[in-house]
Formats: structure tokens, sequence, C-alpha cells
């Protein structure tokens, strides 16, 4: 169209396409401002958290709060160590002097301690890992291939498992910390990281199973079948076709039951006393030696909170894909 | 290739029947079409010879070996899902791969094994993508290609062309057909169309409420229905079936005109129905021949032009309605009262009560 200037029919601008495209771009600045706004406020703890972890005995308790400081490891390092306080008189310099000192050494020597050997907290850290670890890796391999079952075969009373498994989920585990306690101290399994991952593996399979269920739900069962008259068995079926279109679905599951067993308190405190003890309740108990020490729980909160973002950091892309991106039309 | 038997065959869900006592031999290198409504068994039968669906009693024979309880990978026969159940996690050439690999078959025969059937199929540029990003036709050959490499005794397919689009599927069609006949491999074919199952098959199934109705050739059925479903069933349209009253070797149709039967039909009628009682006549839209004595007279109420003939919708009265073709030549107008004659080759009568077609004796 190139009528002459002049010529052209006048613009009803209440109407113009271009001025719904410019209201739809601002809403759609606005949705990203608000997400930018949410996100900040979400992050602001965890900010201080980090921040808190970061800084030295004296900034962590100072009056009004530093945003700018000057970053110390000093948290971290008194959290995973056993310090004895050394003053001037028992010959502080003379210790600094010595050169076979690490850098962490140098740290804590500043603040007039020394370093005599690892935190207990290292051993309940290492607790954790284990107790969540197997327990991640037992409920998701149980709850797959239960929950393959329930998909695929004709279980008796099948209805009534399966509400019997997710009414394992239906008491708050504080009021049950009390029988499995006394349970436990029966069977021996009190303070025990075995029984910690079974309590775990069990509390977690009702989640597992029902989550799997709905992945393997969404896979026809064409695959399989397909597989089968290909000349495989039905072992050989789940394992090639089955369990890789899984993965999405065992991805999420693994992040669910890794972040509860990671994160569980009840049970850890009330079941476990030393040989066992997991690191959330361990956590507090920093609180008690020696003053508060915030740059040291916030240095243990950190340290927990980093795994569970890394493990959901790395599984993000099976986290968000759909499941079923296959060749069958439904 | 290979023989596939069914003796006494019976799928039973809880206590209801999906596919009710079967008997069926199918020989080899035959192309069979179970053919019939949805939910009449046709897919149930298909599964139960793959071996994916247990029987609930009878026998199932392969080359005369009883398979009823035989794994279906022992079973040495190759399935087409209606929705291919390609395998989405694995590219095309390793789909096509995978049967051979389950019979650990030397990595350079699958190889050729691989490109021989792609070329076949045509579908060589295809190899190296995924399942998921392909067209229907095409994910239909990959299905194909798939079933067809490791030359497997029988084929069974399972509605193969129920997902492609209209047009498309008349090409599939003669693709699956050349490919029989170069292949001459047994093949059952389960379909809901009666078109497709007239086009490709040497003999067809008709089946319907879990029982087999009528086996027989595609002429066979089309023309000499075993009963009043079939006769329904086959064709588009079906064969026009009319109540008729019956007496003194002339039937009187609704609307009141009068049929003379032929004598070999007016004995047989005698005889199996005695006399004054009620029968369906049966007859196919092109057995009218539109004449100008008053045979049979009825009122033009549709006229369906389809291209090399008119099909005609006549009233007899107000609730008989039967379809002829004529020719294209003619024009007629709505309210037009015709007379047509019946080829006395292609009249047939089906017994009212038990719906069962009569036979000339």
């Amino acid at each position: 169209m190139n009528t002459p200037k002049s010529k052209r029919p006048e613009v009803n601008y209440a109407t113009r396409v271009d001025k719904v495209t410019f209201k739809s771009k601002l809403t759609r600045n606005l949705k990203a401002i608000l997400t930018v706004i949410i996100a900040f406020i979400v992050l602001i703890p965890v900010f201080w958290m980090a921040a808190t972890s970061l800084k030295s005995r004296a900034d962590a308790v100072a009056a009004p709060p530093k945003v700018i400081f000057e970053p110390s490891m000093e948290g971290f390092i008194g959290l995973l160590t056993q310090r004895r306080q050394v003053t001037a008189a028992q010959g502080l310099e003379e210790i600094k002097q010595d050169p076979n000192l690490k850098w962490y050494d140098r740290v804590m020597l500043n603040r007039g301690q020394q370093i005599v050997g690892k935190s207990e907290y290292v051993g309940y850290l290492k607790n954790s890992a284990i107790t969540a670890g197997i327990s991640t890796i037992l409920s998701v391999l149980f709850g797959l291939f239960s929950a393959y079952a329930f998909s695929r075969f004709k279980v008796a009373g099948k209805g009534d498992l399966l509400f019997f498994i997710l009414s394992t989920r239906m008491l708050p585990p504080i009021v049950v910390t009390i029988p499995i306690f006394l349970l436990y101290r029966q069977l021996g399994l009190y303070d025990t990281t075995f029984g910690l991952i079974i309590l775990y593996t069990v509390f977690n399979l009702s989640f597992s199973v029902w989550l799997m269920q709905g992945f393997i739900d969404e896979i026809p069962r064409e695959y399989e079948e397909a597989a089968l008259v290909d000349g495989y068995s039905r072992l050989q079926a789940f394992f090639k076709i089955v369990l890789p279109q899984t993965i999405t679905g065992l991805a999420a599951t693994t992040v669910f039951c890794l972040i509860f067993a990671w994160n569980e308190y009840a049970f850890a405190v009330m079941l476990t006393a030393q040989k066992a003890r997991t690191a959330p309740p361990s956590i507090p108990s920093v609180l008690g030696t020696g003053g508060i020490e915030w740059a040291q729980i916030a240095a243990g909160a950190m340290g927990f909170l980093i795994p569970v973002a890394i493990v959901t950091f790395a599984l993000r892309n099976y986290l968000l894909r759909g499941v079923t991106f296959g060749a069958v039309r439904r | 290739m290979a023989t596939i038997e069914l003796r006494d065959v019976v799928k039973k869900f809880g206590d209801k029947y999906a596919v009710k006592p079967m008997n069926m031999t199918i020989q080899d290198g035959e192309f069979v079409v179970l053919l019939g409504p949805s939910g009449c068994g046709k897919t149930t039968t298909l599964r139960m010879i793959s071996g994916l669906e247990a029987v609930s009693s009878g026998n199932i024979f392969l080359n005369g070996k009883d398979v009823t309880w035989a794994h279906p990978s022992a079973r040495d026969i190759a399935y087409v899902f209606q929705f291919y159940a390609l395998y989405p996690h694995l590219t095309v050439r390793d789909n096509i791969a995978f049967p051979l690999q389950a019979q650990a078959v030397k990595r350079d025969v699958i190889e050729r094994r691989v490109k021989d059937v792609s070329n076949l199929l045509k579908i060589k540029h295809l190899l190296k993508r995924r399942p998921g990003g392909l067209s229907g036709g095409d994910q239909q050959r990959v299905a194909l290609a798939r079933a067809l490499v490791r030359h497997p005794a029988a084929f069974l397919m399972d509605e193969p062309l129920g997902a492609l689009d209209a047009d498309f599927r008349e090409t599939m069609r003669a693709e699956i057909k050349a490919l029989h006949v170069a292949q001459k491999a047994t093949t059952v074919y389960v379909t809901h169309d009666q078109i497709e199952a007239m086009a490709m098959g040497d003999r067809i199934v008709v089946m319907s409420n879990a029982s087999v109705q009528q086996i027989g050739t595609p002429a066979e059925v089309y023309h000499s229905p075993t009963n009043l479903f079939v006769a329904n069933f086959i064709g588009s349209p079906g064969m026009n079936l009319v109540k008729c009253h019956y007496q003194g070797g002339k039937l009187t149709l609704p609307g009141g005109s009068v049929y003379v039967p032929a004598e070999g039909w007016q004995k047989t009628l005698d005889h199996q129905l005695g006399d004054n009682q009620t029968v369906v006549l049966g007859f196919r839209p092109e057995a009218a021949r539109v004449s100008g004595e008053p045979k049979i007279s009825a009122d033009v109420f549709l006229v369906e032009m389809n291209g090399s003939n008119v099909l005609l919708d006549l009233h007899l009265d107000d609730d008989n309605i039967v379809r002829i073709r004529t020719n294209r030549g003619v024009n007629y107008g709505l309210g037009d009262t015709i007379n047509f004659d019946l080829d006395p080759q292609m009249v047939r009568f089906f017994n009212p009560s038990t719906e069962a077609a009569l036979v000339m004796e």
C-alpha cells in the first residue's frame, strides 16, 4: 500500500493492533518486575544467612547489622573444628610463628583460638550424607518397582494397598516418634544409622510409589508390548524401554526424597543420640557451647543447603521437562 | 512363513465374553482382515495371537505348533500398533534394529538389514532422527520397517492406518498391500473400516458382539452375507433390507409394490417359510435397474451425486427407505416417483427372527 501520505485514511488509534501489543508488553514487564520482587523477598533470608556465615564473630552480632563487611571463614572453620582458647600468656604469639600452620589455623589464631581437632559436626554431616543418600536410593528403587507393578499388573486389593501406603503419610511424624522410639529401643535400632535409613526409606516410600506410579501410568503400555513381540523378556523390556522413559520421574522423586531425608529433624532428634546423629538436630546444639555463635550456625545452615541446591540444580531439566515426548499419539 | 490356526479360542473379561469360541485357519501367505465395529473383539483376537493377551480357553497353533502359552517373544511374529509405539528415546535406526538386537544378530548384518528395509520403505533419510519429530506417515513407515526387518513368520497389524489423515490413508493402504504382495507374508490385519477391508483382504473375518459373523472373500461377504449384520455392515451404503410380506410366490413391499422373485427363490421361500410369512428382502443399491414398467415404485427424497453414479434415497412408504445407484446421466427431481426392477442374481433373503440369510435350494 503505497498511498501518498495525504490520502491515507485516518487511523483509528483506539483499535490499532500495535497498541494491543504495547499493552501486552507492559503486562509482561510488570510480571517480570513482580517476579523479581517476590524472588527478592524470598531470597532475603537466604542472602542474610549466606552473609552471616561469612562474617566474623564481631560483625555477626554488630548493631546495626553490617551489609558491607570483610568476609571471614570463621563460621565454617568454627563449625568443623574443635578449638582451645589460647591467651598471650600461654604463648599465642609463639604458636603463630609455627611455619606449618594452614590458612584456617591462622584465621582462628587471630581470634585467640587454636584448632585441636575435628568437631563432632563433621561426623554428623557424614551420618546425614549416608542416611539421606542410602534411604533415597532405596526408596526410589522400591518405589519404582512397586509403582511399575501397581501400574502394569493386576494386584489384588490394589486400591486398598495404595491407600494404606498413602495413609502412612497422614500422621505428622512427631506423633509417631514416641512409639517408634520405644520400638527402636526394644529392637536395638536406637541411635543406629541403619534404623534411621529404614525409617526414612519407609516414610519416603509412600511418596515415591505414588509419584512414580503417576509417571509410569503416563508411559503407554504399547512400548513394552512392542518390545515383547520384538523378542524381549518383560525384565529386558523394563530396563530397555520403560526405565529410560522414567528418568524424568526418577529425577523428580529423587530430589523430593532427598530433600526430606536430608532435612528430617523430628525423628533424628528423638531416635539418635551420638553415634547416628545427623546434622539437622546438631546445628542448634552449636548454640550452647561458648555463647551464640551466629556465624557458625549460619555456616551450618548454608553447608546444609548447598548439597540439596546442587542436586536440584543438576536435575532441573528433568524436573521441568514433560513426561511423554514420544511417538505415541493419544 | 506360517499358518495360524485358532481352535475354540475364547477370551472372557470377568463374566463377559470379549471373544466367543472362535475357529479360524489362516493359510501361509494369506492376508486376512478382522473387520468389525469397535468393541467387537477383533483387537483382542489379534492380541491373543500375538501372546500379549492370554486366552481364557482354546488353543492357538503357529505352523502346527501349539503356542497358546508361549511368550510373545517366542512366537516370531511382528505386531504393528495403531499408535506405532516407536520407542521415543531411540533413533529411527535403533528402533528398526531393536528386534534384531534381541536375537543377538551380528552388527554388520543388522546394519545391512536396516539399510535394506529402510530403502524398501523410503525412510533412509530419517534414520538419524527420533520418532517424535516425524509425520504420522513416516512414523507408520518406521513401525512397518521395525516389523519387516527380522522377517517374522507373520505380521499382525492393529488398525495401522487409523491414526492417519484420510487422503494419506489410501496411499499407505496401497503401500502395505504392495508390501504384502512382494513379501507374501502371512498377515492378520484389524480394521473397523469396511472399505479398507474390502480393498486389502484375501479373506475377511466379520466380527460383531464378540463372535465371528462370517469368514469369506471380499466378494463373498459383499454379495452373499450370511446374516443381517454383515449385510448392513459391508458396503457403503449397506445392503437395502426391507421387511416384506410373502404369500403365494409374491412379495408385498411396504408401500404396496409387489415383487415376484425368481423361481428358485420361490421354492426356497415356500419351503423354508411356509405360507403367509414375513421375510427380509435384501439387495445392494446397484442391484436396482430403473425401468419404465411399474415393478417396485418409490418416491425420490434425496439425490446424492457421487460423480460416477447417483445415489438415490427412495421412500417406499413413510417408514421405509431404500437406496439405489443409478446412471449419472439421468436427473431426478425430489418427489418424483421411480419404478425399478432388481437384478435377480443380486437378490438375497433373510429370516427376520434368526437374522440369518436363506440359502437358495
